[in-house]
Formats: C-alpha cells, structure tokens, sequence
C-alpha cells in the first residue's frame, strides 16, 4: 500500500474531508463558531451540505435521512445542541438504520459564545455515544468511527470538537476510508421502532441502554483509548485537546487518553488508575470524567475550581498538576471588536440610544452595539430570545418604561428562532404594543458571511426558494410593517423608531441594508442568477 | 529538552484585517513544505471585527499543544505598533520582537503587505529555504498578487539581513 498523502487541515477541514472519504449522503446545520467550516469544506469537496434554518430542523432532516438507511452528518455549536435537544433524546430511542453523526462544537473560554456549555452531559443525558478527537488526525479519524459505531448499533453518535480542535491546523494522512454504503436508500416500515408513542418508547428505551452496554464492552475492549509514557508515579487521565496540554506539560507521564468519553471504559480506567501512584484527571469545562470515574469508586485527583473556567493550555496544566492555587497571570487587555465603519447597524444603535430605549437583543454582529460608543442591548441571551424578552417586559413594567423596550434581532436569527416569538406578540400582545426590528443585512455576517433562507440563496450560493420577511410578518396580521433603509436618511429613521415606540401597536421594521463586508459577493451572486434564468428561459422556449 | 526535538513557536499579533492570519497559514505551510511536524491556531469570530487578532504557529519534530504557552515564544511577530504591549508576556526571555518598524517608512507600496513583509524579517531566522516561503506564498494567495506579495518578502529578508529586527529587552 501507498503511503496516504499528508495535509495540513483544521479540525473542521478533516471532519468534512471524513465526511466525504466516508460517503456522507447529506450534510445539515446552522452556522455557528467555530463549526461553520465543516458544512463549507464539505460542500467545496463536492459533498451534498445544506444550511438549515436552525439545528433543531438540521437534526430532524439528518434523521429522515439515517432513517432511509443513508449516512448523515448534523454539524452545531454548543448552544445550538440546546436548539436540537428535542429531536436528540427521542432519536436515541428509535436509533437509525444508516449513520447519523452529529458535531457539537464546543466552546470553552467562549472565544465566541454566550456560554461555555459542556456537552459531554448531553451524551449522558441523552444516552448517545461520543467521540472527542484531540487534533485533526483523529478528527479524520474519530468521524470515520462514529459513522461505523452508528451504523453497527444503529444509534445516533455525538462528535464533540472544541474551538482548538476546530480551528487549529495540524497534520493529517487520512487513511482507512470506509466502505462507501453502495445499498441505495430505501424505506423499510418499522412502526415499533420509529412511532415513539408510549407502548413503543417503553421498549425502545430498553432496547438503548442495552445497546449502550454493547458499546461500552466494545469501548473497553477495541475503543479508541490508549495509554503513553512511562513514569508509574504520576497517571493522568484525560480527553481531547486537554491531552495535548497533558502530554507536554508532563512528558514523562503514564498518560489514559480517552476517545470515547461515552460511555466510558470504566474497567480500563480501573486497571490504569491502579497501576499509578498519583492520577490526576486533566479536563477542560465540567469536571465531568471525574465525577463518572469518583462514582465508580476510583480515587482520582481533581484540579482546583477556578481550572473549570476557561480554556486549559501548557501552563494551566502545569499549575494543576503542582496544585498551585496562586493567581493566574492576567491577559492584557487587548482591543475589542468593534461594528464596522460603514456598518448599517450602527444606524440603528445610534437611533436607540439618542431614543434612551431598552433594548432587548439578540445573538450577531450587532451584539457588538453593546460596547461603546453605542452600549445599545440590555439583554442578550440565545437565538430568538429579544423577542420573548422584550414582550415579557413590556408586560410588567410601568407604561412609560414600557414604551421604551424595543426587540432587535438579525434576520438570520429571526429565521432561526424568531418567527415563534412573534407569533407570541400577536397572541399575547403587550398593552403598550411592541416594536421588534429585524435588522436584515442579507447574510449570517458574525460567522462568515453565511446564506440562509431569507437570502434566496442555498450554503453553495445557488438561488433557492426564498422567505421574504415582511410577507411572513405581515402574513401573521401585524399591521404595522416597514421596510425601511436605516442609513438612508438616519433623522427619519429614528422618528420612524420613536413614533412606533409609542404607537401602543406591534410594530416591525425591517432595517434592511446589506453587510458592508457581504454586499459586493451578494451583488455577484445576484447577477449570476439572473444570467443562470435568462439562459434557462432561453433553454426551455428552445424546448 | 535535546536541539533536535526543540519545538520553535511564533506568534504572530495585530488587529482584525490586518492579514495576521494569513501570515500564520503561511508560516505553518513552509514549515508543512519542509516536512515537520506543525500545528496552527488562531480564534475567529468576534476577533475578526477590528478588535485584537493573534496567531500561533509551532513546528518541530512532534508538537503536541497548538498553543505557544505564554512566556514561551521564540518570535513575536506584531502588525500593529499598538499590539505590542498587549501581546508582549508571550515572548520568552531572549526571544526576536519583529515590528512594523523593522520595514523603512514609505518601503511598502501598499501598507496591506506589511504582514509578508515581516515574515520576510522572520524568514532569515526559521531553517526553511527561501523556495519554500515562496511556494507558501503563492499558495496563500490569489495569482494577481503573487508578485508584489514576493517582492516585498524579498524586501523584509533585505531589511532583516540589515539586521533591523529588535532584540527583546
């Protein structure tokens, strides 16, 4: 055999470099860093990927796709498991026929995140296996693996990346391609196994923890753990990036690098911490492994609480193993992101602040206008959530306080989980009426510049149906619809923002201008599309 | 640790747009072109909008972290004079501060290649022949800007060879 080609790839080039090697049929997801670039390199490698209007509906396709016996691939940040936690549990009951993978990106020390999430409790709670790569080799590899476990179990595989695993570059020979599955999808009825009514589910759930068992005596005996160094006096148990860290802040060390952190090997940890002096447990986030391996009446070392806390790295790993509970050295303050000069949202923020309002907001570049000179949000939570809080206060609050909430959200995020809030304030509207603005750049700016159904443009930039806002908004009987240029003439758009404030009515202003950073592809792919009908019109009268 | 397992690691700092990781994909690529072990790591997201951008690139016989632990940089390569004091605490005592100052004022046609200009200060130092920067960079880069992107490569090697980069005080 040949030697396999060597590359140099991030984490999320080499899980959709797997995903092609290994005959993923459909590849969905929402953006979100740092997962974005897996679907994109997917779908550059020739791959079939789609974005979804969010992860919830991702998941719910992948699984209609592992149902008819093909291979799928859902691909997330953290938080957007959040999103897709419904569809998650119960498919881990009616299992799959093909392969169902799903990535969780996660992001401890939130580089670009709400939260810092560990999703290695979703495994748990959900009761689905999950592989953690340490670097884009395994990420190669681990995403070839959870297509194999998922198919031989059929059970849905949780893949969970962090930011750097995702976005660091390191060497890959991809070797070990898997069978392309050449049976062609079909559907086989199995309404027991698919119809998760109660008479079905209370088997189906039997049917889980014992594949569970199967995989866990395979993870024991075959699984993707193993152990290096040699110094017997200090063991340390760890997974993912956190072994990368380990390994060169203690080289000598006996190391237990766990690939498969559910369910764990509980037998090979056993035998490894007996065969040690002192076993130290090495994890960023949670202290997830040790709690599992403290439970099971192992006596491990932990590291102090404040090591929970942001990314670990060399250093941090270090002090953890000499027990130095010292103050950390601080990062100097570097200088904070900004919105762009030009940017259509500064416009807006502009206007909110001069109008002195409340401003519940929402995930996206225009986070930013909460930091100076506009300091523009008051609340930012999750994808949607602008909506639901701004009409939450609107409702208890004094009049002349109410008056003042205004809900701000993207379009992409308005896509994503919008669309229920404001049917929300249509059912339930606030006495003082509510103002919601979508700020409709034409793209997912914060993650990359990415499409979505309000583009009209499918992930490779194709046209596709389109939603457009202000029919859908108005479609759900909301009288009072603009659809205004926020730096066309910014005086009018502020007395737009603060007679609607007041109106007592429910308002939505669609703030549309294109991305700065977006506008000039958006224009190419708009002038691509009308040559692509003119020539198909062209075509069809030749017909 | 013995010379030949010694793991060089260089940062590279600016702000966002200012091509920092462009400079580090290069890097990493001519260390890949010389066969060793490399690893790269950069955060994206809300660090592309104007705020502080760095990079870390580390290569040698076998890398294990991607991170260059701080206090540990061998080069600090910096775009934006006034990223210098934030992004000092990573270089290791001894280690090569490379700035803007290192290219003469009015040397650059155009100030966007100030970032392949300084790895052209940084060049003189790594154990990568000249051909393999070249190919790293006309791989990072689109055809239309192969030659004024390798003539001010050429430019930051001269002034480097001048010996114009600044020792860490």
């Amino acid at each position: 055999m040949s030697e396999p080609e060597r590359l140099l790839l991030s984490g999320d080039e080499a899980v959709a470099l797997a995903a092609r090697d290994g005959d993923i049929a459909l590849g969905t997801g929402y953006p979100g860093t740092p997962s974005t670039e897996i679907l994109e390199s997917f779908s550059r490698l020739g791959g079939r990927a789609q974005w979804s209007p969010n992860e919830k509906v991702a998941l719910e396709v992948g699984l209609g796709v592992a149902y008819a016996g093909a291979r799928a691939l859902v691909t997330m940040k953290h938080v957007g498991l959040n999103v897709a936690a419904d569809p998650l549990f119960t498919a881990a009951y009616t299992g799959v026929t093909g392969a169902l993978v799903v990535v969780s990106a996660d992001d401890p020390g939130m580089a670009s995140s709400q939260n810092e999430q560990d999703n290695r409790r979703y495994a748990v709670a959900a009761g689905i296996p999950m592989l953690e790569p340490a670097d884009s080799q395994e990420a190669y590899e681990f995403t070839l693996l959870a297509l194999h476990v998922s198919e031989r179990w059929g059970i849905p595989v949780l893949l969970r990346l962090t930011t750097r695993v995702c976005h660091s570059s390191t060497v890959v020979r991809p070797a070990g391609a898997l069978t392309p599955s050449n049976a062609p999808a079909t559907f086989v009825r199995d309404i027991k196994g698919r119809v998760m009514i109660p008479a079905y589910a209370r088997p189906a759930h039997r049917r889980l923890r014992e594949k569970l068992a199967r995989i866990q005596e395979w993870n024991e005996s075959e699984g993707p753990n193993r152990e290096t160094g040699s110094d017997r006096s200090l063991g340390i148990i760890t997974a993912g990036i956190s072994f990368m860290h380990a390994r060169e802040a203690a080289p000598e060390a006996a190391v237990l690098k766990l690939g498969m952190s559910y369910p764990l090997p509980l037998e090979t940890i056993r035998r490894f911490v007996g065969s040690v002096s002192r076993c130290v447990v090495i994890e960023e986030g949670d202290p997830y492994l040790l709690e599992a391996i403290r439970a099971a009446g192992l006596a491990v070392e932990g590291r102090p609480e404040g090591y929970r806390f942001g990314e670990l790295d060399v250093n941090r790993v270090r002090r953890i193993l000499a027990a130095d509970t010292s103050p950390e050295p601080v990062a100097p303050a570097g200088k904070p992101p900004q919105l762009c000069q030009g940017c259509p949202h500064r416009s807006v923020f502009g206007a909110l602040r001069n109008l002195d309002c409340i401003v519940a907001s929402d995930i996206g570049c225009y986070t930013l206008a909460v930091l100076p000179p506009f300091e523009a949000a008051d609340t930012c939570v999750c994808m949607g959530a602008s909506i639901g809080v701004g009409l939450g206060l609107r409702h208890v609050l004094p009049p002349e306080q109410a008056r003042r909430v205004v809900s701000t959200l993207g379009d992409s995020t308005f896509i994503h989980s919008g669309i229920t809030g404001l049917v929300e304030m249509v059912y339930n509207p606030p006495k003082t009426g509510h103002l919601v603005i979508i700020l409709d750049n034409g793209t997912t700016a914060m993650t990359g510049l990415q499409e979505h159904p309000g583009t009209g443009r499918t992930l490779d930039h194709q046209p596709t149906g389109k939603v457009v806002i202000e029919d859908l908004v108005r479609s759900l009987g909301i009288a009072r619809v603009y659809v205004t240029d926020p730096t066309a003439n910014s005086a009018a758009f502020q007395e737009l923002v603060a007679a609607s404030l007041g109106s007592g009515e429910l308002t939505v202003i669609v703030a549309r201008r294109n991305c700065l950073l977006a506008a000039g592809r958006i224009k190419e792919y708009e002038r691509f599309a009308a040559h692509k009908e003119i020539t198909e019109d062209c075509v069809e009268q030749q017909d | 640790m013995s010379n030949r397992t010694k793991v060089t690691n260089i940062v590279i700092a600016g702000l966002g747009g200012q091509g920092v990781l462009k400079a580090s994909d290069i890097i990493a690529d001519a260390a890949f072109r010389a066969g060793l072990d490399v690893k790269k790591s950069e955060i994206h997201g809300m660090s592309q909008r104007g705020g502080s951008v760095s990079s870390d690139v580390r290569f040698g016989e076998r890398v294990f972290s991607p991170m260059v632990p701080v206090g540990e940089a061998d080069y600090l390569v910096v775009l934006s004079p006034d990223q210098v004091e934030p992004n000092r605490w990573r270089l290791r005592e001894g280690g090569t501060l490379i700035t803007p100052e290192a290219i003469p004022e009015g040397a650059l046609r155009d100030k966007r290649s100030l970032n392949v200009a300084l790895l052209g200060c940084l060049s003189v130092s790594l154990p990568f022949p000249e051909s393999a920067w070249e190919e790293a960079i006309r791989q990072s880069l689109v055809p239309k800007l192969h030659a004024a992107n390798l003539q001010v490569f050429a430019l930051g090697r001269a002034e480097a060879h001048k010996a114009l980069s600044v020792p860490n005080p």
